[in-house]
C-alpha cells in the first residue's frame, strides 16, 4: 500500500471507483455462492454499494489527477458521477420486482448494472484517450448483455445482437479517430492533445481524427445519424433495462463528449462547432417527426431521448461556459424526467402481463387518476411546457445558443419542440379523453416513490432551481 | 547480417503469400490453416525486430485460441459458403467505390503526416536499453506501474465478458444427464448386471 501511495499519491480520488470494482466482485461471489437464489439481497447490496459510492464520492477531498493524468475529478466529474450513481440505484429499485413477475431473476443484473456504473464513472473521469475507450468498453460491454438478459425471448436477444454489433462498429471508429488524434499530436491525455494542437494548429488528419471520434461519442449518445439502433434496442430490452438505458448511460456519455470538445479540443472549437450544429439540429427535427407515427411507448420513448439529446448539445455546440452550464442542467432534468416516465411504463401491467402499446393508456384517468396526473406532469414537462422542469432545461441551451450567435440552431430547436409537444400532447388526450379498457394492477412501493419523486421534481423544480443552478454552474466553471 | 536479411525475406514473402491465400482459398478450412501459417511468419519477423515477447504473444493468443477457434468455428457450423460468395459479382461496384473512397481519405491523411520536430527524440516512454533489460521485463516496468490502471480495467473488462457469456448461454436443464459419481459407485452386479437366458438365435430380447 506505502509503495502503491508512493506510485500514485492521490489514489483517493478514484475511491468510489476501486470500491465499485471491489464490490462488484463480492457481489458475483455471493450471487455464485448462493446459487443463483440470492436476486434480492444481490439487488439491495448493490444499490448499498453504489449509494457508498456516492456519500465517498461528496466526502472525497481536493481534486486533481491520478494515473499520471489519466483519471481527473473535478467539480463537473462529481457532479456527473453523481447523476450517473443517481440513474444506476433507480434502475436497480425499479427492476426487483419486473424481474420477479417476468421470472427471469439472476444476480448477473444488478452486478452487470454496477459494472456498467464503474464504466460511466470511468468515462466521467476520463483525461486520456485510453481511458476514454476503456470506459467506453466496459459499459457497452455491459450494456451489451443487459439489452439480451431475457435470453428466452426472440425480441431481447435481438435487441442484444443488434447493439452489440452496431456499438462494436462504432468503437472501431472510435478507435481509428483516436489512434489518428494520436498520431497527429503525438499524445494520448487531453490536455497534452490541446497543447499539442495550441502548438502546430490543425491539420487535415487531425480533423479526420475529430469527425470519427465524434462519429464514436454520437453513436454512445444515440444522435442523429448515429440513432438507427436506439429504437430496436429500446423496444426490445426487458423494460427496467431500458428504464436504465434511457438515463445513466446517455449521462455519462454526454459528460465524455463535453470533457472531449472542451478539454481536448478547444482550439479547435470552430472544427467541432459545425459538426454538433448539424447532429443537434438533425436530432432535434427528426426526435420530433419520427416520433408522431409511434404506437408502442418505448419506441416513442426512443425517439422522445434521440430529440432531447438533440436539444441538450444546443448548449454544446454554443461552446461556452453558459452553454456547458446549460447540457449540465438539461442532463439533471433530463434523468428526472426519464426515469419518471419509466416508472409510468414499468406500471402498465395488467393481469395477462406487460401491455406496451401507448393505446393501453386509454381510459387511465378514470382508473387510475394519482397514475394518470403524474404522467401528465411528466409529459408536459418533457414537451417543455412552463412552469415545469423541462422548460427550464431548455430556456438555459437556448438561451446559451443565443448568446453565441447561433440563431439558426435556436429557432430550428424551438420549432421541433413545437412539433415534439404533439405527441406528448396525445398520450395525454390518450390518457384522458379515451374510452377506458381494463384498470393496470397495482403499482409497486418503489414505482411509486420514483413516479412520486421525479413528478414533485419536474413540478416545483423553480423552488429547487436556485441550488441545482448553483451546483451546475460550479461544475460547469470547473472545466474553462 | 547476411543471414537477418535472408530470413526477413523469407518471413515476409511467406506472411504475403499467405495472407494472399487466406482471402483467396476456396476451403475455408485452408483459408484459417493459411492465416496460422501467416501468423507464425510475422511472429519470426517480430523476433527479427528484437521484440520477442510480441512473437510470443501472437504464437500464444492468435495461433494457440484464436485461429483455433476460428477453425472450430468453420468446422462445426455449417456455413455455405459458396452461397456467400453468389453475390460477390453484384456487390462488387458498390463495395469497390466504398473502398477507393477510403483508400483516398487514408491517402489524404497520409499525405499530411509529418513526423513533429522532437518527437523523436523525446518521446512519452523512452525505450531502455536492450541490453540491460530484456523486452519483456521492459514491457512489465510500465505495464505494472505507469499503465497499471489501464490495465486493470482491461481486467474489469475481460471480466464483465465472462460474466456475459455465461449468463447468455449456460443453460441449467433439468433433462440434463449429468455424471452422478455416487450413483455409479454404489451400484453392485446385482444392480448393473442382467443375466437374460432362453434366447432363440436370431430372435433378439423381447421388449
Amino acid at each position: 500500500m506505502g509503495e502503491l501511495l508512493t506510485l500514485f499519491p492521490n489514489l483517493n480520488l478514484a475511491l468510489p471507483e476501486l470500491i465499485l470494482a471491489i464490490g462488484s466482485m463480492v457481489l458475483l461471489m455471493i450471487g455464485a455462492y448462493s446459487g443463483g437464489k440470492a436476486t434480492g439481497l444481490v439487488s439491495g447490496l448493490a444499490m448499498a454499494l453504489l449509494v457508498v459510492a456516492g456519500f465517498i464520492l461528496l466526502t472525497t477531498e481536493g481534486t486533481g489527477t491520478v494515473f499520471h493524468g489519466a483519471f481527473i475529478l473535478d467539480e463537473f466529474a462529481i457532479f456527473m458521477k453523481m447523476l450517473v450513481l443517481t440513474g444506476s440505484v433507480v434502475a436497480i429499485a425499479m427492476s426487483v420486482n419486473f424481474m420477479k413477475r417476468e421470472q427471469f431473476d439472476k444476480f448477473e443484473f444488478p452486478v452487470l448494472i454496477v459494472l456498467a456504473t464503474l464504466g460511466m464513472m470511468l468515462m466521467v473521469s476520463a483525461n486520456d484517450m485510453i481511458t476514454l475507450y476503456l470506459g467506453i468498453e466496459l459499459q457497452s460491454l455491459s450494456l451489451y448483455v443487459l439489452a439480451a438478459i431475457n435470453r428466452d425471448s426472440v425480441r431481447s436477444t435481438e435487441a442484444g445482437l443488434k447493439y452489440f454489433v452496431l456499438g462494436a462498429l462504432s468503437s472501431g471508429m472510435l478507435l481509428y479517430g483516436v489512434s489518428l488524434i494520436y498520431g497527429f499530436t503525438g499524445q494520448t491525455n487531453f490536455t497534452g492533445i490541446a497543447e499539442a494542437m495550441a502548438g502546430s494548429g490543425r491539420s487535415l488528419g487531425l480533423i479526420f481524427g475529430l469527425v470519427f471520434l465524434v462519429a464514436g461519442l454520437a453513436f454512445k449518445i444515440s444522435v442523429v445519424p448515429f440513432h438507427m439502433w436506439t429504437p430496436d434496442v429500446y423496444e426490445g430490452s426487458p423494460t427496467p433495462v431500458t428504464a436504465f438505458f434511457s438515463a445513466a448511460p446517455k449521462v455519462a456519455a454526454m459528460a465524455l463528449f463535453i470533457r472531449v470538445v472542451i478539454d481536448a479540443f478547444e482550439p479547435i472549437s470552430k472544427d467541432w462547432q459545425q459538426i454538433i450544429v448539424f447532429i443537434s439540429i438533425a436530432s432535434m427535427v427528426l426526435g420530433a417527426f419520427a416520433a408522431i407515427g409511434q404506437t408502442n411507448i418505448k419506441r416513442l420513448m426512443a425517439y422522445s431521448s434521440i430529440g432531447h439529446m438533440g436539444f441538450a448539445l444546443v448548449g454544446l455546440a454554443a461552446g461556452t461556459q453558459a452553454g456547458i452550464n446549460g447540457v449540465i442542467l438539461y442532463m439533471v432534468i433530463y434523468l428526472a424526467m426519464t426515469l419518471g416516465t419509466f416508472a409510468c411504463i414499468l406500471a402498465m401491467r395488467r393481469k395477462s402481463g406487460m401491455v406496451e402499446e401507448i393505446k393501453d393508456l386509454s381510459g387511465l384517468a378514470k382508473n387510475n387518476p394519482v397514475l394518470a396526473l403524474f404522467m401528465t406532469l411528466l409529459m408536459f414537462s418533457l414537451a417543455g411546457i412552463p412552469p415545469l422542469a423541462g422548460f427550464f432545461a431548455k430556456y438555459f441551451v437556448f438561451l446559451a445558443a443565443i448568446e453565441a450567435e447561433l440563431y439558426a440552431l435556436a429557432i430550428i430547436g424551438v420549432l421541433s419542440s413545437v412539433v415534439g409537444a404533439f405527441y406528448y400532447l396525445r398520450i395525454i388526450k390518450i390518457m384522458w379523453f379515451d374510452e377506458g379498457e381494463d384498470s393496470f394492477v397495482p403499482m409497486s412501493g418503489e414505482l411509486k416513490l420514483v413516479l412520486g419523486a421525479s413528478g414533485i421534481f419536474v413540478t416545483l423544480f423553480y423552488l429547487v432551481a436556485g441550488p441545482i443552478f448553483a451546483a451546475t454552474s460550479g461544475a460547469a466553471s470547473s472545466l474553462f | 547480417m547476411i543471414l537477418t536479411a535472408i530470413f526477413f525475406y523469407l518471413f515476409a514473402t511467406v506472411t504475403i503469400g499467405a495472407a494472399f491465400m487466406v482471402i483467396t482459398a476456396r476451403n475455408p478450412v485452408h483459408a484459417v490453416l493459411f492465416l496460422i501459417l501467416a501468423f507464425v511468419n510475422s511472429a519470426g519477423l517480430f523476433m527479427l525486430a528484437g521484440a520477442e515477447f510480441l512473437a510470443f504473444i501472437l504464437i500464444v493468443v492468435y495461433v494457440g485460441a484464436v485461429a483455433v477457434l476460428f477453425l472450430f468455428v468453420v468446422m462445426m457450423l455449417d456455413v455455405d459458403f459458396a452461397e456467400l460468395r453468389s453475390g460477390f459479382l453484384d456487390y462488387l461496384p458498390v463495395g469497390g467505390v466504398v473502398g477507393l473512397i477510403v483508400l483516398a481519405e487514408l491517402l489524404l491523411v497520409l499525405g499530411s503526416w509529418v513526423v513533429a520536430p522532437g518527437a523523436i527524440g523525446d518521446p512519452v516512454q523512452p525505450i531502455p536499453d536492450m541490453d540491460q533489460v530484456s523486452n519483456v521485463e521492459a514491457l512489465g516496468n510500465i505495464l505494472y506501474t505507469r499503465y497499471v490502471f489501464f490495465f486493470q480495467i482491461a481486467g474489469m473488462i475481460l471480466l464483465v465478458a465472462m460474466v456475459g457469456a455465461i449468463v447468455l448461454t449456460l443453460h441449467h436443464k433439468d433433462k440434463a444427464l449429468r455424471q452422478n459419481i455416487g450413483d455409479q459407485v454404489a451400484r453392485t452386479p446385482a444392480t448393473a448386471i442382467e443375466v437374460v437366458s432362453d434366447v432363440e438365435p436370431g430372435k433378439g430380447l423381447k421388449g
